[in-house]
This record gives structure tokens, sequence and C-alpha cells, in this order.
């Protein structure tokens, strides 16, 4: 794609065709404006695409093995570890990582804050998205997937934190889905949808920090149901929600500003000026917040040992793996955030982003899946579920990346207004067909070099 | 405060403080009910590890009983004691192809080794009812904690949350995988009044079925009787709220495989704070939120400039 832009190319950000007013049909929509071959060609040249590609070619013949043949011919279909990667891992980690949609969501629409608007649109997509896979892993997960649907219609289990778990992700990501549809709708040139759902949008956001603080709290309510078989030092029968609940904070403005940083290093083409020349004044914003949510859980944290006076735990072997999660995940990312935000260094701030997400994926697996049943054996992962998490994976990168291409999330769409038709000189009346071949052979061209 | 004054608020507040005092004494009843301690004729077993010789004849009546499929190893052959798993941490447990099994503990106190029944222990207030999300288990006024596999999602909260790891899951099966559990002989016996198979098939006496609170006179009665050959405990009596089915020991019942840690009250408790901020979050956040809004806003047409202190605070 970069040979593409230095080539001269403009991938397609409008209504119409700013060379001769025609309007960009969805095809020529999604494909960016370039030409199928052309389009392929670019797929073809980036190595990513062919990791990718060997991915998929593993992964999914082994999901669909695995509703064939059932959930035991991919995990080792234990008695005692009947969670594993799949909601360790997918539900456990990327629905804290998604928390930045209404946390960006609080500081813009309903605080005000346009300082963070550039990073707004990213920020709803992150959190729709890895709701949606969450979803997706829970169907690969889930023993009789045809049966999602069943808690909100068939059989109401009301007493059951999971019952939270389940509507509210599911209202959730309805919400998500309506406030990511605005850009959709410009995308698709709908301006009456677009509207109506933009003046809904005080609504959604407070919708959106009422059902997030709700679930990311029940997701860490789920593991009191297992005192003891969750070790200690990650069980709290008090305070786990509000523990999720706080390191969702920090998780989902670091994803944030990881995500942002995957994007301006590797599609920086597709970002308009005011994200890329806001970004780092955006990246030192959210590093601020994140800094101050990892503070205030490294406090609630020593607040909780204190309470269930879990000291003589840390001697253990355990101790040092929980000693090493909160010195790796929150003490290191706290010291690094503040140094590099008082020399306002971008860079570090990223790198510690990346460090606090690691962190954040520490707590969730040691808490779901590595320290669970402590009293008994540990297990590992079946390879073939581990296939099946990353393939998964892989795919989430493949949406979220597809997306990013074409909805106006990056830039601003501009929908040149009809009237102003008129006024674009007529080059060439028979345009619209055209034009096409002529980009094909000058690319073409870029490409080779 | 505009229509009603300072004097008229305080004055209905006193009022209706006073109402809601009132109605609390005559509701006293109804919030002591609130304290659920299983049902009043719920049936259980005694389990007597000192009486049990580890025949299996238990577990080959249960099979019977259920048309479970036939053991890898014959109920007659005793090697299965010596069966360890994942490294010598685990021995037998139930799994899908058994509701019950009985584990053989070489303990340090007793020359002879200690044989322990493993099958549910039908809670009081059981885990797996309360965290299923689509009401799959009930517990039945006989005190069996039955399960339905027709609304059944297959998302396996159950076996996270009980305490003592019974419910086993059929993950070999594409289209009908369930949760597979003793259910105390429910359909075909306890609604009838009938003791399950296990305890008729037992030759030793080792189970005896009645009801729950008799049991728990017995196992005491017991123990007082004949005190130098008993622990003096009864396990299931308390565990997690109490369990239907509860163990004698001669040893003590961390070494015969029992988890002797579990907590006293049932495992639903530990998730009732958090349900009780559930509706807290539903009925103050719409207000407190968009009052913040409102604030951050600074009322119409004004500057944005005041807002972005606070915005600091809470937005970050």
């Amino acid at each position: 794609m970069k040979n593409f832009i230095k080539a001269g190319f403009k991938p397609v950000d409008s209504l119409n065709d700013p060379d001769d007013g025609h309007r960009w049909s969805i095809m020529q929509k999604l494909l960016l404006g370039l030409t199928p071959q052309e389009y392929f060609k670019q797929l073809r040249r980036n190595p990513f695409n062919w990791l990718l590609f060997i991915i998929f070619a593993v992964g999914l013949p082994v999901i669909v093995y695995r509703y064939y043949m059932g959930l035991g011919s991919v995990m080792h279909g234990s008695h005692d570890y009947p969670w594993g990667l799949f909601l360790g891992f997918g539900l456990f980690c990327m629905v804290p990582l998604s928390a930045s949609g209404f946390l960006l969501g609080t500081t813009v629409e309903l605080f005000g804050h346009k300082k963070f608007k550039p990073i707004l649109n990213l920020a709803l997509l992150n959190g729709l998205l890895g709701y949606l896979f969450a979803v997706i892993y829970l169907l690969v997960d889930l023993g009789v997937p045809w049966r999602l649907y069943y808690p909100m219609v068939i059989s109401w289990g009301t007493a059951a934190v999971l019952f939270l778990v389940g509507w509210h992700v599911a209202t959730y990501l309805t919400v998500q889905v309506l406030e990511v549809s605005e850009t959709f709708f410009e995308w698709i040139n709908w301006p009456t949808a677009k509207k109506y759902i933009h003046s809904g949008t005080i609504g959604l956001t407070v919708a959106g920090i009422i059902l997030s603080t709700l679930h990311q709290g029940a997701l860490g309510t789920l593991l009191t149901y297992a005192p003891g078989k969750v070790h200690p030092l990650w069980y709290s029968s008090e305070f786990m929600w509000i523990f999720y609940l706080c390191s969702s904070v920090f998780a989902g403005l670091c994803m944030v500003i990881a995500v942002s940083t995957v994007v301006k290093k590797t599609m920086a083409w597709r970002c308009n000026s005011d994200f890329l020349d806001n970004l780092d004044a955006i990246t030192i914003g959210l590093a601020k917040g994140a800094s101050m949510a990892l503070v205030t859980y490294f406090a609630i944290k020593l607040i909780g040992m204190t309470h269930d006076n879990l000291w003589v735990y840390l001697t253990t072997g355990w101790g040092t793996w929980y000693l090493l999660e909160i010195g790796l995940g929150v003490v290191l990312p706290i010291i690094l955030f503040s140094i590099a935000i008082r020399k306002k260094s971008v860079g570090l701030i990223r790198f510690t982003a990346f460090l606090t997400i690691a962190g954040l994926l520490m707590n969730r697996l040691n808490t779901a899946l590595i320290s669970f049943n402590w009293n008994l054996y540990q297990e590992i992962p079946h390879p073939l579920e581990t296939i099946i998490s990353v393939t998964i994976f892989a795919l989430f990168i493949v949406v979220y990346r597809f997306l990013l291409y074409r909805l106006p999330i990056l830039y601003s769409w501009k929908a040149v207004p009809a009237k102003a038709l008129a006024s674009v000189p007529v080059l060439d009346q028979a345009a619209p067909i055209s034009t096409q071949p002529q980009p094909e052979h000058q690319f073409a061209k870029g490409m080779s070099s | 405060m505009s229509g009603i004054s300072r004097r008229k608020f305080l004055k209905s507040t006193v009022v209706a403080g006073g109402s809601a005092a009132a109605a609390m004494s005559s509701t006293k009843s109804a919030f002591a009910m609130k304290e659920f301690e299983g049902y009043p004729d719920s049936m259980g077993v005694l389990v007597d590890l000192t009486r049990c010789i580890g025949c299996r004849t238990c577990e080959a009546a249960c099979n019977k009983e259920h048309n479970l499929p036939e053991p890898a190893v014959p109920f007659d052959n005793f090697s299965v004691f010596d069966q360890v798993f994942h490294g010598g941490k685990q021995k037998r447990r139930p799994t899908e192809k058994a509701y019950t099994v009985v584990n053989r503990y070489e303990t340090k106190a007793q020359g002879a080794p200690v044989y322990r029944k493993i099958q549910c222990n039908h809670c009081s207030e059981p885990a797996c009812l309360t965290s299923c999300f689509v009401n799959a288990y009930k517990k039945t006024k006989e005190g069996a904690v039955i399960y339905n596999a027709d609304v059944c999602v297959g998302c396996r909260m159950c076996m996270v949350a009980c305490p003592f790891g019974v419910p086993a899951y059929s993950y070999d099966s594409a289209l009908h995988p369930e949760i597979i559990k003793c259910n105390f002989c429910y359909d075909k016996r306890l609604k009838n009044g009938q003791p399950p198979a296990c305890v008729e098939a037992c030759p030793q006496d080792a189970l005896t079925f009645g009801h729950r609170k008799t049991l728990v006179k017995i196992a005491h009665e017991r123990i007082r009787s004949n005190h130098k050959k008993y622990v003096d405990y009864v396990y299931g009596e308390k565990e997690v709220g109490g369990t239907s089915w509860m163990y004698l020991s001669s040893v003590p019942f961390d070494q015969v495989g029992f988890n002797t840690t579990l907590q006293k009250h049932p495992i639903l408790d530990n998730t009732k704070s958090f349900l009780g901020i559930v509706p807290m979050v539903l009925g103050i956040w719409p207000a407190m939120f968009l009052g913040f809004h409102l604030l951050a806003k600074g009322g119409k047409g004004e500057k944005e400039d005041k807002s972005k202190n606070k915005v600091e605070v809470h937005g970050e």
C-alpha cells in the first residue's frame, strides 16, 4: 500500500471521486479505489498477509474439526479445568482490553473533552471488535453454541453472575454497534441514519458506562464462585469486581495507545492530519489517565492484600509469580509512565502501554487458568486449543484492519455536497469507466520498484 | 428549590422514615425467611468411612441403575485404587462415565487403608445451581440437585463453581454434550421415597439414608458414643452451607482427600455484595453521569474551559 501512496495514489476518502466528481461505487469503496488486480497485488506483497494466510490455512480446518468432533477433540476435556484459553484469553482478556470504547466515549461525548476527539472512533471500534471477538471465542467454547440466546429468551437464571455478564455483553455489543454505525452510515452515504444515531450519542454513552461498570466487574465476580480453586493471591470475595473494573480502565486506555501505535506505523496513509498531528499529545493524555488508574489499582490491591491478610503467601512460589505480575504489569508501568509523561517521551509511553497490556494478560490468565486449581495440578492448554485461539485472534486483526482501511475512523469522510459537483471542472466525460485502467498502469510501475 | 420548602421536605422525610420503621416490625418474619437453611424435609445420606471396605458394590449398582457405559476396569477389580493421574496429584474422580467412585487412602494414623466414596453431595444451596445462567439446575424438596440438559448452553460455569469438583462434561459429544453427575436417583427412587441404588447395594451399611436433620443427629450420636474411633467432625454439616450427603471419618478429613478449607457459608454469598451493587449502578449512574455531562458543558452556551479540570479528574 505504501508503494501505491508513493506513486501518488489516494485511497477513497470521500463520497465522490475528487478527480471527476462521480460517486464511488460500493465496489470501488471496498477496494479503496484500486482495481481488483491492484488490490490483490498489494495484498500479496505484504509479508504479514502470508503469515495470516498460514495461520488461517492451519486454523480454520481445526475450527471445523472442533464442530464436527466436539470440544473434546481440541481441548483436554478436563473436568477440573472446564475453562481453557477460549475463555481465559478470549473472554477474560479481550473484554478489559475493549474498555476503550466507554472510556473515551465518556471523555469526549460526556465531558466534552474535544482533545481526544480524533481517537474517539478508533477507541469505539476497538471496543466493538473486542467484544465481538470475545463472543466469537465464546461460540467456540460453548458446548452447545447454537443455544447462545437461551439465557436471553428460553430460560432465565437471574441469580447468576454469568446471566448478568451475558445480558450486558449482548446489550453493550448492540450499543457499540450503534456507536460505530455512525461512521458506517457515513461511508455508505446514508446521512439520515447517521443523524438519527448521532442524536442518541449521550444516551448510548451513558448506557455504555453503566453496562461496562457492571460487566467488567461481573467478570471478576465470576471467579468468586470458585474460592479455594483460585489462588488466594488472585482471589478476593469482596473486591474482585472493583479490581477487574479498575484494571479494565488502564487496559482499555493502553490498548488504544497500542493500537494507535500500530496504526501509525503500518497505515499512516489512511490517517488524516488531524489524527497524525494530534496523536502524540493524545497519547500523553491517555497515558496520564492510564497511570492514574494504575496507581489506583495498585492501592486497592494493597488494600485487598491487607484485608484478606495474604502477606504470608508472598514468600511462596506463587508469591514470587504474583510479585512478578504486579512488578512488571503495575509498578514498573507506573514508574515508566511518570518518567515518560514528565519528559513527554511518546516512545516510552508506547512501550509502557504494551508492557501494561502484557501485565493485564498475565493477571487475567493467572486468575482464570494458571493459579486456578493451584492445589491440584497444572494444565497446559491443548495444542489445537492454542491454534484455534491464535486463529481467532488473527481473524480479529484482519477484520480490524479491513474496517480501518475503509470506514472513516482514522480520517474524516469528505462528503462533497451535490451542488459542489457542478463546479468541479469536467475533465473527461467518460470518466467513471476510463479512469480506472489509467491508474492501474501508473501503480503497476510503482509496485515493481 | 422551587415549590417545596425545606421545612416541608424535612417533615415529609421524617414521616416517611417513621412509617418505614413501623413497617419494619411487621415484616420481621419476612426478613428472617431470607435466611434459607435448606428444605426442611430434605433427605440425605451419611457416609461412614470407618465401615467402608472398598468393595465397589456402590459403583456397580450406580452404573447399572443409570445404564452407564461399561467401565474400562471391571468393578470387581481393585487395581483401580492404585490409579493416580497428573503426576500422582489426583486420584479417581466422577467422570462422564461414572457418577460415583471410591478411592483408597493409606493413612499414617491407621494401619488399614481408608476408603472414601465420592459423588454429588447435593448441597442445600448448590453453587452449580446459583451460578447457572439458564437455570438448568434444581434443588428438589427431597434434597436432590438435578440437572436439565434441555436448556444447558454448555458454558461449564457449574463445574468451575462446584466446590467438590463433581460435575463432569461429555466433551466428546459434538451435538449433545451435557453435564453428567449424580442425581440422587431422583427420578426412579428418591421421588418415591426410596433410597438411591448405591445405598441399597452397600453390604456394609456404610451408607445411611434418611432425613438430613435426623442424619446430623445420628452422626453426632455415633461420634459421642464412640469418640475414640471418630474424628469429632461431621463433614458436610456446615460446608458451603451444608450438604445432603455427609461424612464421618476415623482419620482427619484432609488425609482422605477432603477439602477442609471450604467456607462454611454458601458460595452464593460471595457474589451477593456485587449483585447488590447492580441495581444501585443502574439506578444512580444515569442521573449522575448526565449530571456530570451538564456540568461539563457548563450550561447552555457557556465556554467549555471550566469543564476541563473536571474532565482531568473524571474522564481519565
